[in-house]
């Protein structure tokens, strides 16, 4: 078997042993291209059933239009139930990355909607398409990684995971997030997008776009909510995204890749690391493995 | 765009970097990347920032930060966890999983170990073969690792010196001699200034070999799987609607073909594969590693954990089997431990029957013993409680390894490698003497179960225990209490009142109130037992049907005027903390089998409530 091959049989075999072990799973959904892989490889496992789970998509109300469209779009076309949350909370408080900045942005809009999904339908098992190669906190993390009543993640005390034996074992109240790509890197979500035709959100090749450049990071221009600073003016750039947020959190890069070719051979002679467009990562260092410790993907 | 094509032809090394503490593995792993230039930007920014941070030092470049990716491992400068890094040269691409070499992390070490093909060992030059070398070697040869690189590592700090090498390299071959490994090979480095790592030492002319890099592009560590039966375990039953009957699951072992003959193990059912789904595909013939759905001629029975397998060479269904165990919890193991026991898709109770050796890991000589405490590896007979499909470790990886559970933690406690069927003449079979429970019981005219009464301090657990046991001794019942503060004098007098030994206690009383039902007995516990998921895993642990719980509710505020122990005064005065009730949660049932009111009747009149309710159930005969 060839490498893609070998990475498609892993996991459609970590969704199987969730759907036979678990009994209320769900897929989380965040439109990106790593989601758009893990429903084509949820569709796969179960075929010719439907994937035997809902689908979760935690929405901030700041994603990209583009990303809300093709959402619904694609679940019209797969007919897999799709739940969406919002913390109306915190959204009826106000709370976004402009007024509270982009640690409160996340906490309250991600995870905190995350952990009340999780909790308002008793759901045991969360099926992420976190990769092990995006960020060095997530290289740590078993394939299926125990959290206890409190959605919290333990780094120093992960159960051993040998061969492809998954624990699933949990007591009432706990739960489990299961990673099903965590052995794919960037390069071979793309060869895979290529090789199997799935459908992604357009943002992901060149085009051009209204854009502001803020920190050194290209902003593009979604909507007027986001505030202009003085002499601020949007401008028409060549961009696309490598990774796919928030639209006020995610930057964009400069790129001529406007097909899945292209796409492919910018990856791979990328020199940069596709979250170096993902303003949350870099809050602090070890931002991330605190993110998950609480509860976050 | 024929570097894409030529991507997904390059073939793909699992290794692990593994050996003694402060050896240098993660520092290893950062100087291949960064010498390969495989490190992308922003990330050696980061890692160039944190580095002055913790150095003082603006020049400062720790490469282990790479790969250290947990706080308290940057904190502490050590590997806590398994940490997997993917990357790929014009020639093959790799995932390496860098393992602490802390021996208290020895599991996570085995869990990259068990999928990697090569395990790259590491010596510091000064200090030559530690007892964690030799562990490392030991569990990665077990594991089935057949190739071994051996990275003397910090040459720097021993002048280059050749002799200094080739004595480490001769004592490691002594000792690998014992082990099954295929193929050593030694190389001398400097991680930390990159000697032989990715380039050619000038610093060690001697060294005539392959450096680090060039080893990992050329070794050829593919596993052959020729003429190896058909194996498929059964994941999930696929059964979208009346005409499609399809059995998902991963193949284990060799290939299979629509017209086959298969066995369904364990019942040796036969029948004819119709087809191989495979999404739209519909496949005509399939092999090991697919993820496939088979479709049989006939309706059968057959289920999660079944093994589809070849006719002609099938699975072993032995109850008993002859295995390596790698025990990996703090807390010791004897024979007679009753665990969950996960091999291929199977979940099922199993038992070890004996533990007849364990391995000295630093001679490889086995030695008699009758426990296993945490990182040992030892050679035990394992009794599964019914038939289950199963390989030898050694014919076929996912048939022959397994991993144990713990019944009441949840905690995966233990890997293991069968190595032989130990289905022989004395036939032992699990659990079944000839005087059993429901005999012992028959004797007694009654059925054995666990009164489990829980409530907060004071609200008349044990009063009511204590009535309840005269009531039904009166009747001329086998009864016994198993009262909270009594077994904190004797069963548990080494546990505290942290949660953890709340959790422990609670584990003991389930246990040994196990083994009084086992022997016939009615037992009535009595214990504040405050948490609802702590009493679920008591139930789980206590036959189905023989867990009875009792909440004692009494207001806080009565138990509180009674204080028979003066314990709710002292916690008001700040001399007790994590008082439940008061500074800890007491999370009363939900659905208790009793609810006692207390402040409605007499404590004797609690005590006939609970009596007429064990009549009614059919608990008592007359």
């Amino acid at each position: 078997m060839d490498h893609l091959s070998n990475l498609e049989a892993e996991s459609i075999h970590i969704f199987r042993e969730v759907a036979a072990t678990f009994e209320r799973p769900v897929m989380m959904y965040s439109i990106g291209k790593d989601s758009s892989v893990l429903l084509h490889l949820a569709l796969k496992a179960f075929y010719p059933s439907l994937p035997p789970f809902p689908v979760l998509h935690v929405d901030t109300g700041w994603k990209f239009r583009e990303m809300i469209e093709f959402r619904d779009k694609r679940m019209a076309e797969v007919g897999v139930k799709l739940l969406v949350h919002r913390n109306e909370e915190a959204i009826a408080k106000g709370i976004n990355v402009f007024n509270n900045g982009s640690g409160v942005h996340t906490d309250e809009l991600k995870t905190v909607a995350l952990r009340q999904a999780l909790d308002m339908h008793k759901f045991d098992c969360a099926i992420g398409g976190a990769r092990r190669d995006e960020e060095r906190s997530r290289a740590k993390e078993r394939i299926m990684s125990f959290r206890n009543q409190h959605h919290r993640w333990d780094p120093k005390r992960q159960r051993p995971e040998l061969w492809h034996l998954y624990n699933t074992r949990i007591a009432p109240g706990e739960s489990v997030r299961a990673f099903p790509i965590s052995n794919w890197t960037e390069l071979d979500i793309w060869q895979y997008i290529k090789r199997e035709n799935i459908p992604v959100v357009p943002l992901y090749f060149a085009k051009q776009r209204p854009t502001v450049v803020r920190d050194g990071q290209i902003m593009m221009v979604d909507d007027d909510r986001m505030p202009m600073l003085p002499g601020e003016k949007p401008e028409m750039r060549m961009i696309r995204f490598r990774t796919l947020g928030c639209y006020v959190l995610t930057a964009a890069v400069e790129s001529t890749a406007a097909n899945i070719d292209e796409v492919v051979y910018e990856t791979l002679s990328a020199r940069t690391s596709e979250r170096a467009g993902r303003m949350i990562d870099y809050d602090k260092p070890g931002s991330m493995e605190q993110k998950k410790i609480e509860g976050y993907f | 765009m024929q570097q894409i094509t030529l991507d997904s032809q390059r073939s793909l090394l699992r290794f692990l970097t593994c050996g003694s503490v402060d050896d240098g593995k993660s520092t290893l792993i950062g100087r291949l990347l960064y010498d390969a230039q495989l490190i992308f930007e922003d990330q050696l920014r980061g890692i160039h920032i944190e580095s002055q941070r913790k150095l003082g030092d603006v020049d400062a470049l720790d490469l282990s930060l790479l790969v250290d990716g947990l706080q308290a491992e940057r904190e502490q400068g050590i590997t806590i966890d398994v940490a997997y890094r993917f990357f790929s040269t014009a020639k093959r691409r790799f995932i390496v999983a860098d393992t602490p070499g802390h021996e208290q992390y020895t599991r996570n070490m085995a869990t990259g170990a068990s999928s990697a093909d090569l395990a790259v060992l590491l010596v510091d030059a000064r200090k030559g073969l530690l007892i964690q070398t030799h562990r490392h070697s030991c569990i990665a040869s077990l594991l089935g690792i057949r190739h071994v690189v051996l990275a003397v590592n910090k040459m720097d700090l021993m002048d280059y010196s050749e002799d200094v090498f080739r004595t480490i390299e001769k004592q490691y071959r002594e000792f690998a001699k014992k082990l099954n490994f295929t193929s050593i090979t030694a190389i001398p480095m400097s991680a930390l200034l990159g000697d032989n790592v990715f380039k050619h030492s000038t610093n060690m002319p001697w060294y005539q070999g392959l450096t680090f890099m060039s080893y990992l592009e050329v070794v050829d560590a593919d596993a052959t799987y020729e003429n190896e039966p058909f194996r498929m375990p059964v994941q999930w039953v696929n059964r979208p609607h009346q005409d499609f009957r399809g059995f998902s699951g991963t193949i284990a072992g060799g290939s299979i073909n629509v017209g086959d003959d298969i066995t369904i193990l364990p019942t040796g059912t036969r029948a004819v594969v119709m087809r191989i789904v495979q999404y739209h595909d519909e496949r005509t013939s399939a092999a090991r590693g697919e993820a496939v759905t088979i479709v049989l001629d006939r309706e059968v029975d057959v289920s999660r954990g079944n093994v589809l397998s070849s006719v002609k060479f099938p699975a072993s269904t032995s109850e008993r089997v002859e295995a390596h165990v790698m025990w990996m919890h703090e807390q010791s193991v004897q024979a007679g431990k009753q665990l969950l026991c996960k091999l291929g898709t199977a979940l099922i109770p199993a038992v070890i029957t004996k533990i007849s050796s364990k391995i000295d890991v630093n001679t490889m000589e086995t030695m008699p013993t009758d426990s296993l405490t945490m990182n040992e590896i030892g050679v035990c007979v394992v009794q599964f409680e019914s038939k289950i499909g199963h390989d030898t470790y050694l014919a076929n990886r996912d048939m022959g390894g397994f991993i144990f559970i713990d019944r009441i933690s949840n905690e995966t406690v233990a890997a293991g490698m069968i190595i032989r069927d130990a289905a022989t003449t004395q036939n032992i079979t699990w659990h079944k003497m000839d005087v059993d429970t429901n005999a012992r019981a028959t004797v007694k005219g009654q059925k054995p179960c666990v009164l489990w009464l829980t409530g907060l301090s004071g609200s008349g657990k044990s009063t009511i225990a204590n009535l309840v046991e005269r009531a039904l001794w009166a009747e001329g019942k086998h009864t016994y209490i198993l009262d909270g503060d009594n077994v904190r004098h004797g069963l548990s007098s080494d546990l505290g009142f942290k949660a953890e030994d709340r959790i422990e206690n609670i584990r003991r009383v389930s246990e040994v109130s196990r083994l009084m039902t086992d022997a016939g007995l009615i037992i009535i516990v009595s214990l504040i037992s405050p948490f609802q998921s702590e009493r679920e895993r008591a139930r789980r642990t206590i036959k189905q049907n023989e867990f009875i719980e009792v909440y004692i509710d009494t207001p806080l505020e009565e138990c509180e005027r009674r204080d028979p122990k003066g314990l709710y005064k002292r916690a008001r005065a700040g001399e007790i903390r994590g008082m439940t009730g008061l500074d800890a949660p007491y999370e009363a049932p939900e659905n208790p089998e009793l609810h006692v009111e207390t402040m409605e009747q007499s404590p004797e009149d609690s005590a006939l409530q609970i009596v007429s309710w064990l009549r009614t159930h059919g608990y008592l005969q007359a």
